[in-house]
């Protein structure tokens, strides 16, 4: 898929400036980022807390701004877009995966999937099939009447993920999805996410694990809000 | 009267063992009223909490909601009931991190299909009620601990719930910003929202005119119809 200029990169940021004001104390959390990612690619960003890699993944879901630089999504420039647009284009193009799952716990596994598919003017029927689809594919179709806090972490991420990806979005911006889950459940979600990236979608994680960093192609490490190094996974 | 609950009993099975969270609850909330349920952790009140919120079923005994038995209901109709009459705040907040302020008070009217003029208003009004209409176009993690559970609360009276049922709706936050949520829920209580929280702190329980002690899964005090 190739965006409006004709490039087939999803993500392309150049020089990438945030700096956050509070009182008189400025703090950069991310230097000079230039990032150019993949239609399909695979992508870890790595580094300790504080590093700027959430304030990059923000950055890249339109969830916050650059203080300078400038940030393709899909070939369009977004920098000086409107609130408005900017969520027209979050809503259409990204699907979020997040530590804490962000589920809604009166809403049904069905409901808590549903809910990227309301903002969209897709008719019921439609939905329907999609939200089963999703389900079908995550192993949660006998799940879906259960609600958040009646399922297992592993599994409250996997609803997670099918919430992200019911709309089919080109990107899925994942941050620590692994963080609140043991070993075997987190090996369970990043299995997913290869499983996905294998059918074509284009993922970037955050990540503080090596073993995890190693599911993807390739790894960015960001230390003190600049990229130090990058390099092929394993 | 808005929750009458006689001899409620919940029993969770998995394949060999059986525990009882609740045993044999008898509960009475008049309208109007802001009752605590206090206890150490796994004395069964989140279970209440579900139960009562029509989350979850019951095993044993009967459940009255605004006069009405539900029971035996399925879970299709208690969801209908649910949503057309109780909002949840929780102590994780439940907010959705790529949705601004505005647009997760307003979910529950687009789960309901409000038409959008209804919705503006509607959410403006909630968010001016819990001071927060100055973040509307935050998103979540740019918020306090404190303004992101007053966005949860605007949610959860978006529908101008008859009751609210709070499960530890101050246990993330510091006790300022708890404070700063326990006056909002007062606030609504004053309003005319009948309320009923859980929480381990007596700082909070506090706050309410009734207070209700569970102990593995039984009420050890403070039982139906009487008032503190």
């Amino acid at each position: 898929m190739y965006g409006p200029t004709g490039e087939n990169n999803v993500i392309a940021t150049k020089n990438i400036k945030k700096i956050y004001t509070t009182g008189e104390v400025e703090t950069t959390a991310l230097e000079n980022v230039n990032l150019n990612i993949k239609e399909g690619e695979f992508v870890a960003v790595m580094g300790p807390s504080g590093c700027g890699k959430s304030t990059l993944l923000n950055i890249l879901g339109l969830l916050d701004s650059p203080t300078e630089g400038t940030y393709r999504l899909a070939g369009e420039e977004v920098s000086g877009l409107t609130e408005k647009l900017r969520a027209d284009l979050r809503k259409g193009n990204i699907g979020f995966v997040f530590q804490s799952y962000n589920l809604i716990d009166e809403l049904t596994v069905y409901e808590n999937i549903e809910l990227p598919l309301l903002y969209t003017k897709k008719p019921p029927e439609e939905r329907k099939a999609r939200i089963l689809e999703v389900m079908e594919q995550l192993k949660l179709a006998h799940r879906q009447g259960h609600f958040p806090r009646q399922l297992s972490g592993g599994q409250q991420q996997r609803v997670a993920v099918a919430r992200a990806i019911v709309s089919k979005p080109r990107l899925i911006l994942a941050d620590e999805p692994t963080g609140n889950l043991d070993s075997t459940n987190g090996e369970e979600i990043m299995s997913l996410l290869t499983g996905l990236h294998e059918q074509g979608a284009t993922i970037v994680i955050v990540t503080h694990s090596e073993a995890f960093a190693e599911y993807s192609q390739r790894i960015i490490h960001l230390f003190d809000g600049h990229i130090v190094a990058e390099n092929m996974a394993a | 009267m808005i929750i009458e609950a006689e001899n409620v009993t919940k029993i969770y099975r998995t394949e060999e063992v059986e525990t009882t969270a609740l045993d044999r609850i008898n509960l009475k909330l008049e309208d109007g009223q802001f009752a605590s349920v206090m206890g150490p952790s796994g004395c069964g009140k989140s279970t209440l909490l579900h139960v009562l919120g029509l989350i979850d079923d019951l095993s044993d005994g009967s459940y009255r909601f605004l006069g009405e038995d539900v029971s035996r209901y399925s879970e299709r109709k208690r969801s209908v009931i649910r949503k057309k009459n109780i909002g949840f705040v929780f102590q994780s907040f439940n907010l959705i991190d790529e949705l601004t302020v505005y647009e997760n008070v307003e979910l529950p009217l687009i789960y309901d299909k409000t038409p959008s003029q209804e919705r503006k208003a509607r959410v403006e009004s909630a968010l001016e009620k819990m001071d927060i209409t100055a973040r509307r176009n935050h998103f979540p993690r740019q918020l306090s601990g404190g303004q992101q559970q007053r966005a949860a609360v605007a949610r959860a009276i978006i529908n101008q719930p008859t009751l609210i049922l709070a499960d530890e709706p101050t246990g993330n936050l510091d006790s300022e910003h708890g404070a700063d949520v326990m006056k909002m829920l007062v606030k609504l209580n004053r309003e005319g929202t009948t309320i009923l929280m859980v929480t381990h702190s007596m700082e909070n329980a506090a706050y309410s005119n009734k207070v209700i002690r569970l102990h593995d899964g039984r009420i050890v005090s403070g039982e139906a119809g009487q008032n503190a």
